[in-house]
Order: C-alpha cells, then structure tokens, then sequence
C-alpha cells in the first residue's frame, strides 16, 4: 500500500536550551594549536630561549590551557575535561611522533649521504679513519653469519622445547625448563656477552670469533623463540589434536603433520621477531668478536666484524668522515631490521591459523 | 587450553609411547627440554659462582663502596654508584614514557581516523624494533645539543630544587638526558602491548557509558583504563626491563665518572650495563668477575621486577571484571 | 592437496632465492679500496710497499692498546697487508692498561703501550711467555697536544703550572689572571673551563701526569705513575678519539691526546711556555728534539725509556710520549710469531719509521731504533 511509511529526512529545527547546547565550531582546536605554536615561538624568541624543545612545550602547555579555558566557558566543565583530555592525549601523540620522525629522518638523510653500491660491496681494508671511503660489507658479511649460526643453533631447540612444554609437559622436568625459560628470557645481553667470554674466548682459550658472538646471541634467542612458539602452539584448538589422535594417526605424526603445520606461521613469525632483535644487539658482540677492517668469511675463526659494532666503532673515531659512515651503516642495519620485521608480519597474516579470535 | 588432565595424558602416553616414532619423537623433545635447561641452568650457576668469588674477595661492601678498581691491592670495588644510575635513569625514564605511551595508545584505540589508526599502530610496532645503538648514535648526535638549551633553562629557574641545580656547565651528558633518551628508546613497546590491551576492551561498557551521555574522555576513564590497568602494568614492566638493561645508549651518551651526584644535569654517573661496556677491556680474570657479580645485581632486579609485576597482574585478574 | 602443494612450493621457492641469494652476497665483496676516486694518498702508500720484507707472515694478527699510537699503527698496517698478501693485522685501540691487561691473558699477540710495563706485569707476563717475559720495545713517538676550543682565541700560550691546575679544577674560568699573563692580547671570555681527561686507563694520562709533576710538581701532587685519571672534577671521555671529540664540540673545553687526533679533528693546540725564549707548538720535529733526550733505562732486550720533561732546549716540545710494542721475548705463540717479527721488522725499519713524521708522529731517535731493529730478530 501505498501509505508506508517513508524516511523523510527531519528538518533540523534549531531550539533553543534544550538537548543541544553551544559547542565550540569544528575548527576550534587546529585554531587554538596554530595559536599555542605561534604564541611558543613568540614567547621563545622574546625571552631569548633557543632551544626548540623549550618552543614546542610552551606551545603544547598553552594548548591544553587554552582548551580548558575555553571549552570550560563554552560548554561546561565536563566537556572542557574531555576536552583537555583529547589535546593531552594528541600533544603525547606529537611528543613521540617528533623524536621518532626525527631519528628516522636523520638516519636517513645522513646515511644517504655515503650509502652507495660501493659501500654496501667494500671493507674498510686500508682506509684510515679520518678518510673518506671504505665500506660495510665486511660489517655486513659478518652479522649476517653471525645472526644465522644463532638462528641454526637457538630456533630448533627453542622450537621442540616448546613442543615438549605444550605437548608432553606437565611434569617435574617441564616445571624446572618454564622457571628457566622465565628467568633467562631477562637476562642483560652484556651479560650474555660475559658470560660467553669468561668461558669459550678465555677459559676455553678459543681467542675472538664470529662463532663466540653467535652463541651469546644464541643465549638471548632462545628463550625468546620458546616463548612464542609456545603461545602459538597454545593457540591451536585442541580439537585439531583430538580429531587426529581419533583417526589412529600416532602422537609425533600429530605433532608433524597437524600441530606444526598449523601454527607455523605464528612460529616463522616469533623467529623472525627474535632474529630482528638479535641483529641489533651491540653489546655481547662488542665482547665477543674483537671487530676487524678486513672481510673474514670464516665465523668460526678469527676476529670478524659486526653491523652494530661497525657503527659504534666508527662513532667511537669521532672524525666526519668516519661519523657519516657510522650513519650509513645504521641506515644499513635499520634497513635489514625492517626488511625482517615486515617480511616475519607479512607470513603471519599470510599463514594466520583461523583461530575465530 | 592446551593442557588435558593427567589421567588422560598418562593413558594417552601408555598407548603412544610403545612407537617408535613415538619414542623417538619425543626423546628429541624431551632431550631438546633437558639440553635448554642444563644450557641455562649452568649460565646462572657459572655467573653465580663466579659473582661469589669476587664479592668475597672483595675488600670492602659489595653494595656501599663508590670506587671500582678490583685490581687494586685490597681489591675495592661496589657497585652503589651504578645502582644510583641506573635507578634514577630508569625512574625518569618510566616517569616520562608511561603517561605518553599509554596517551599514545588511547590515541591510536580511540581518538585517531580508523584510517589513520592501522598504519600508525603499524609504524609503532616497527619502531620497537629499532636497534639500541642508533638511539645512541641519534641521542649523542641530536639530542644532546638539543637537551643543552633545556638543561640550562632548568637550572635557571628550577634550580632551587637540588636535582635540577647544575653544579657544572658541562654540555648535557648526564642522567637526566640518559633518562629522556631511554624514555624514547621504550615508548614504542609500552605503546604497543597497551595499544593491544586497550583494543581488547569491551565494546559493550563503552557502548553502554556513550549511551548514558558520558564524553568520551568519561567512557575511557570509566571502561577502558580500569580495563587495562593490569595490561599498562605489564607493559610498563616490559619497558622498564629494557631500559634496565640498557648498555650501548647509554655507553654513547653518557660522561662516565664514579660519583654520586643528586645533580642530574651534572655529566657523571654510570649504570651496570655501561660500566660493563667500558671496563672489560681492561678487566682481568677478578676484574671480570667483578663484572659479573655486578651483572648479576642488574639481572637480580630485573627479575624482581618482572616479577613484582606477575603478582601485581595477578592480583588484579580478580578484579579485571572482562572475560573477553 | 593442492593448497599445500602449492604452498610448499611457494615456501621452497622463497626458500631458494634465500638461499641463493646468500651464496652471492658472500662472493661480491671487495677488500681492495685502493680504487676510490676520491683518495689521495694513494700513491704515496704503494711507492713505501716495495722494500717490506714479508718472510712467512701470513693469517691473523691480533693487537690491542694505546689510542696514541692507533694511528700510526693503522698506517703501518695499511701498508704492511698491500706488501703482503694474506697476511691481516688488527688493533684495537683500547687503552694502554687494556692492551697490557689483554696481552697477559694471552688474548693478543703484542700490546701497544705508551707507559712500560710494571715489575707486576712483567711478572704476570711470565705467565704468558712461558719462556721469556714481556719486554718493551719502543716504536714510535709523539707529542701530546693540549688541545682547546675557544672562540676567537687561536693561539693560545700555557705553561705547565696553569696545565696542571686548569686539569686539577683549580682554575675554572679561561679568564683567570694566570692565563691572560701567558696571553696578553688575548681576548679570553668569563665562561667556565670544560676540561676533559680519559676515563680508561691510559698511557697518554700517564706521561702527561710524569711531565706535570717533573715540571709543575707544586701544583700537581698527584701519583705520576697512576694510568687512571688521578684528579677530581672534569669530565671523561673513552680514548683519545673520546676526549678528541668531546673538545672538538664542546665550547670552551680542553683536553689532552696525541697530535695526530688534534689534526684530524682541526683542534687548535696549546703552545708551551716552557722557560725557553718562545713558546714552542706541538709537532712532529719538536716533539722529535725532546724525544732525542730519552735516555733507556731497560736492560737486556728491555728498551724502556726515560723521557725528560723538563727539557728548557730551544724549541723542543715537553709533553710527550713513547709508545712500546710489548711482546714476549721468548715463548711468543708459534702460529703468529713469524707475522709479528716481520711487521715489528717492518715498522721499526728506516720506511717504517719515515711514514711517521707526516702523520704527526715522531720518528725514533737513531740509537734507540738501532738497538730495537737488533732486538726484533732475536724474538721467539
């Protein structure tokens, strides 16, 4: 029929002292946050302050006052709480966007500066450190070793660890491996450095080697790579399991073919993850790995160098010339951090085990 | 939800365990356990002995002497120097990292453009992942400079109070700037693991307080922060951990001397990580041992820490209220 | 099924280019650096190359010690590996006391020391040298520069009393009376003197502590044979290249390390009032007329040196500094004993020491380097 009823669009009437009631126009905080910055710089410059952070905190404390004040004698005080609290919660917002922009842009732009093909293909064989020249792959040569014969030693014990605590714990042993896990998972990676000095470079008497800095690095990946493979494992419904077990299909060809399978995505991830934070990792390898300008191909004997110490070594020399190859170098590292991190996320939304979270 | 009872798993571990494969999968991951605990088990016995040697040889109070030269004859060595630094740094640190992040995530869970939220909460994940030694090569570079025209600013006019009084006019490489550079270096795990517990609040309690007509700022106060409260706490945990145990930032950027200083925008100071880092060049056999036992004080408070922060979630669990 | 098929094959794929990928980076990197368009002291490099003796050197060398000496030490190795092939030396400049500490744990072939050993170490060194025990050998010199940065002051003039009380926290302004009598002319500002000093131990600390208590010993009454920095006040920094650094951005601030670091940071230096008619600058040849003075105070194959400090001779600098090489003179490690004659050969030799004195080094007396060039054959 014909008289059903149809949405018309209400016409808004506007009615005074009732539901609604006067509101600050849309445009009223960017306004007040252009006038905050201006009147910091303002007051800056006149009171003969130069540092920028001293502007940017007068700015952002003008701001929430500014707001209060006039949100209070707008809309009321509850508003004007709520107003504080967005322009508190969007000056933190600025607070910790401008120093990580900055660290980011200042990598960048001055690792640009020498990063080049040549640099990425050279060692420092030669180079004295107040020179310009030189490069990283000897740096990059050796963390990449490094970072993998830690990977090859940590990643499959901290892998069937995990599958023993989730699959076959419970027991005495499982409750001791946990408590380890635990306390280790915060250990100070100097002291893992420490610990392997005292014992392989000295007691032992091997000498500095790629391989004394894998293992430390080894110490800090391990429990790591426990924890999350083990969280991942938790994840997989247990009705997976069951179903498998019902089928006749024995325990180990449970754990292989049905457990494994559907969390290795989460698992590539926790690796990965845990292989990102040990390629930055300076200390231990500071210890560990005496640091050289020639490229050693052989992680198991003699000194070899290491991205992170590469770029704290040519800090350490001070000169401009070696200063801006320390920059390039933490562009260099940066760069293989993040390529790590978004290819480890990029398998995990990939293979994401359909938990229904 | 993984765990089964114990008289299913027995049973279960009677019929499986007379396979072979069964067998033999499972010595490997038992094997693989025991080999992970004796690895860790005999690095804390090797630093513990190794710590108590030293201590007891030690000429004076481990834990109240300023001076650190264990190859001295008596050796004189203690470690209130570090302690005090690393304290003070990690407390400004917390101070200035947890109000931020945790306003950084309410921003990202709530205040931001959905479209702009994803990418942002993205980019913080990735920023986490920064290694140590370029906040230190960015904080000796950049912030240094930066935190001189602030430091002189603080003392002019908050200098009646003591720590802000600058006995030196040293440029700014001192606690105060350590502490702001650490605050950085942890505000991005803070935000994300609160981020993550923050999204995890119940959609209902806030539908339900909008609904009443609270602002946003009172649905937040009122559902989320009591929600997340247990989750900010092991957040912050995990920040404070990192900033604990900080060594190359703090190597880079600070101008080490043996003091006690309540001035902290003296240049001074030192903490455990950074004294490892620049003595053990020249540490002998003692000297490493010392090193050690200072090592382990550090690694001792970070695991009170870590677990004073599982009784506080775990107390709290009572109380969350959400079962999400 | 399918799926994973085709996953697994994706996953292996991946896996490949990996893998393959690895294999190439390992083979595309260079050691040669000689190429760059943009050295100059190239040529210089490859002429001295041609008369070093490369007799059964070959593998890893590994050294450690004076910052003073690093870059000198760099020098040699730069041209010692282009002459021969096969053969890596590194160094690393951790301090005196971290090069002695290192070399009595046998954890590097030589030590590089600005100070000499102490009958302790020497004893702990027997340790080590089963045989024999650690000796010093003298192999390159230096003048230590004081160096400042002061805006619109270039040519600053101290003499060792003022030295050792700024370092002492004594005089805190640079407009202190003591300092515009040395400087009169001089445009001195009223802010506070920001002075530097290691923070590890070194060598560097050591003789600049035995030139302040010979030639000042009223004003600085602290142990002359300390490596640790003995007073209070200042600030620290780690290394010469630590201290070098914090003066050359700092306003105001001075601080002390070898001449070749003042020059490759452009740090104006102090010159030395030292009695004699003119104050004399920090280089090479003037730090060369006080080394001629040192008179060797070891025995056997020990060369240790005594400096005086308190020469007044007509432009010879005061403050300065001998760097040894320690090694063991019988019961050196059998594997690198051959490459550690022939570089030791190398950098005492007459080529070896020539590249010095451009480098802003001082090149051994001629007696002194005479007596070592003996020595180092007989090492074993």
């Amino acid at each position: 029929m014909s008289h059903a009823i149809q949405d018309r669009p209400v016409a808004t009437v506007k009615r005074t002292g009732s539901l609604s009631s006067a509101r600050l126009p849309r445009w009223s905080p960017i306004a007040i946050a252009a006038g905050s910055i201006a009147a910091g710089i303002g007051i800056g410059v006149a009171a003969g302050w130069h540092s920028k952070i001293q502007w940017g905190m007068i700015a952002a404390l003008l701001f929430v006052l500014t707001t209060y004040a006039l949100t209070t004698k707008v809309e009321g005080s509850r508003q004007a709480k709520d107003n504080v609290a967005t322009s508190l919660v969007w000056v933190c917002f600025v607070l910790a966007v401008v120093p990580l922009v900055s660290l980011a842009w200042v990598t960048i732009s001055k690792g640009m500066e020498v990063l080049d093909v040549y640099f990425l293909t050279h060692s420092m064989n030669g180079v004295l450190d107040a020179e310009a020249g030189g490069g990283v792959y000897h740096a990059l040569l050796g963390t990449i070793e490094q970072v993998a014969i830690a990977t090859v030693i940590a990643a499959p014990i901290g892998l069937l660890t995990a599958v023993y605590l989730v699959e076959y714990g419970g027991g005495k042993l499982a409750q001791a491996v946990t408590f380890f896990v635990d306390v280790m998972t915060g250990i100070p990676s100097i002291v893992a450095g420490l610990f392997i000095l005292a014992t392989w470079n000295l007691m032992l008497g091997f000498g500095p080697s790629g391989f004394a800095g894998a293992m430390a690095l080894a110490i800090l990946m391990m429990p790591v790579v426990v924890r999350s493979t083990e969280e991942m494992l938790k994840l997989v419904p247990n009705e997976l399991r069951e179903a498998s077990l019902a089928l006749g299909i024995p325990k180990w060809r449970t754990i292989l073919k049905v457990v494994l399978p559907t969390a290795i995505g989460g698992i590539t991830t926790g690796v990965m993850l845990a292989v990102a934070r040990i390629t930055g990792e300076t200390a231990p390898v500071l210890l560990l790995v005496f640091g050289t300008k020639l490229i050693n191909p052989n992680p198991f004997e003699g000194a070899q160098s290491s991205l992170p110490l590469y770029v704290y070594e040519q800090y350490a020399v001070g000169t401009d010339a070696a200063v801006s190859r320390a920059w390039a170098a933490a562009l260099v590292l940066i760069a293989f951090v993040m390529i790590l991190n978004l290819v480890a996320r990029g398998i995990a939304r990939w293979k994401a085990p359909k938990t229904g979270r | 939800m993984a765990t089964t009872t114990p008289d299913i798993q027995r049973s279960r571990r009677a019929k499986s365990a007379s396979r072979p494969g069964d067998r033999v999968f499972s010595g490997l991951s038992r094997g693989s356990g025991i080999t992970l605990l004796v690895i860790m088990a005999a690095i804390a016995g090797f630093l513990t002995y190794r710590a108590a040697l030293a201590i007891s040889k030690d000429s004076t109070n481990f834990f109240t002497t300023f001076e650190w030269n264990p190859a001295g004859n008596p050796p004189v060595f203690g470690i209130a120097v570090l302690a005090f630094g690393t304290v003070v740094s990690s407390i400004i640190a917390m101070a200035i990292a947890v109000p931020v992040a945790i306003g950084i995530a309410l921003f990202i869970s709530h205040y931001a453009p959905r479209k702009l939220a994803k990418p942002l909460a993205y980019v913080v994940d990735l920023l986490a992942a920064v290694p140590s030694i370029i906040y230190g090569l960015w904080g000796a570079i950049f912030l240094v400079p930066y935190l001189d025209g602030l430091n002189k600013w603080l003392n002019e006019y908050f200098g009646w109070t003591y720590i802000f009084d600058k006995a030196n006019d040293g440029p700014a490489r001192n606690l105060f700037t350590v502490g702001i550079l650490l605050a950085i270096m942890i505000l991005p795990i803070i935000t994300n693991v609160t981020r993550e517990v923050f999204l995890q609040a119940p959609k209902m309690h806030e539908e339900a307080a909008l609904a009443l007509g609270a602002t946003r700022w009172e649905v937040i106060r009122m559902s989320v922060l009591p929600f997340g409260r247990s989750g900010i706490i092991s957040a912050s945990m995990l920040g404070l951990g990192r900033a604990l145990g900080e060594t190359m930032a703090v190597a880079v950027v600070l101008s080490p001397s043996f003091l006690i200083s309540g001035h902290l925008l003296d240049p001074g100071g030192g903490t455990f990580a950074q004294n490892i880092a620049a003595k053990f060049n020249e540490a002998n056999e003692f000297g490493r041992d010392a090193l050690i036992a200072s090592g382990l004080v550090l690694f001792a408070i970070t695991l009170l820490v870590n677990g004073a922060a599982r009784w506080i979630i775990g107390r709290r669990k009572e109380y969350s209220g959400a079962a999400a | 099924m399918k799926l994973s098929r085709k996953n697994g094959l994706r996953a292996s794929a991946i896996g490949a280019l990996v893998v393959s990928g690895a294999l190439v980076l390992s083979a595309c990197g260079s050691d040669n650096n000689s190429e760059t368009p943009a050295k100059e002291g190239g040529a210089k490099t490859s002429a001295a190359a041609s008369n070093i003796a490369c007799e059964g050197a070959k593998g890893q060398l590994l050294a450690a010690g004076s910052s003073a000496q690093k870059n000198a030490m760099d020098l040699w190795v730069k041209n010692f590996q282009a002459a021969c092939s096969g053969v890596e030396i590194n160094y690393q400049g951790i301090g005196s006391g971290g090069g002695i500490t290192k070399f009595n744990q046998g954890q590097v072939a030589f030590a590089g020391s600005d100070s000499a050993l102490k009958d302790e170490e020497v004893a702990e060194s027997q340790k080590i040298c089963k045989t024999g025990k650690g000796v010093n050998l003298p192999m390159v010199g230096g003048p230590i520069a004081i160096g400042y940065k002061l805006e619109g002051v270039d040519n600053l003039v101290l003499d060792a009393s003022t030295i050792a009380k700024i370092f002492d926290n004594k005089i805190t302004k640079w407009n202190d009376p003591a300092i515009a009598k040395l400087n009169p002319g001089a445009k001195l500002p009223d802010s506070t003197i920001q002075a530097f000093h290691r923070s590890d131990e070194s060598g560097t600390t050591q003789n600049l502590g035995k030139y302040l208590s010979t030639a000042a010993a009223a004003d600085w009454k602290h142990d002359p044979k300390s490596k640790s920095w003995p007073a209070q006040g200042g600030q620290a920094a780690n290394g010469s290249s630590g201290v070098a650094t914090a003066v050359k951005d700092a306003e105001g601030s001075i601080g002390y390390f070898e001449l070749s670091y003042a020059t490759a940071n452009k740090i104006s230096t102090v010159s030395i009032n030292t009695g004699a008619a003119a104050p004399v600058a920090a280089s090479s040849e003037n730090a060369s007329k006080a080394i001629a003075a040192a008179k060797v105070k070891g025995t056997g194959n020990d060369v240790a040196l005594s400096l005086d400090y308190a020469t007044k001779a007509e432009g010879a600098y005061p403050i300065v500094l001998v760097t040894y090489e320690i090694a063991c003179d019988k019961g050196n490690k059998a594997e690198t004993l051959p490459t550690l004659k022939a570089f030791l050969n190398y950098t005492v030799s007459e080529e070896g020491q020539k590249v010095l004195a451009e480098a802003g080094y001082a090149p051994l007396p001629a007696e002194i380097a005479a007596k070592v060039r003996a020595i180092v054959p007989t090492l074993s």
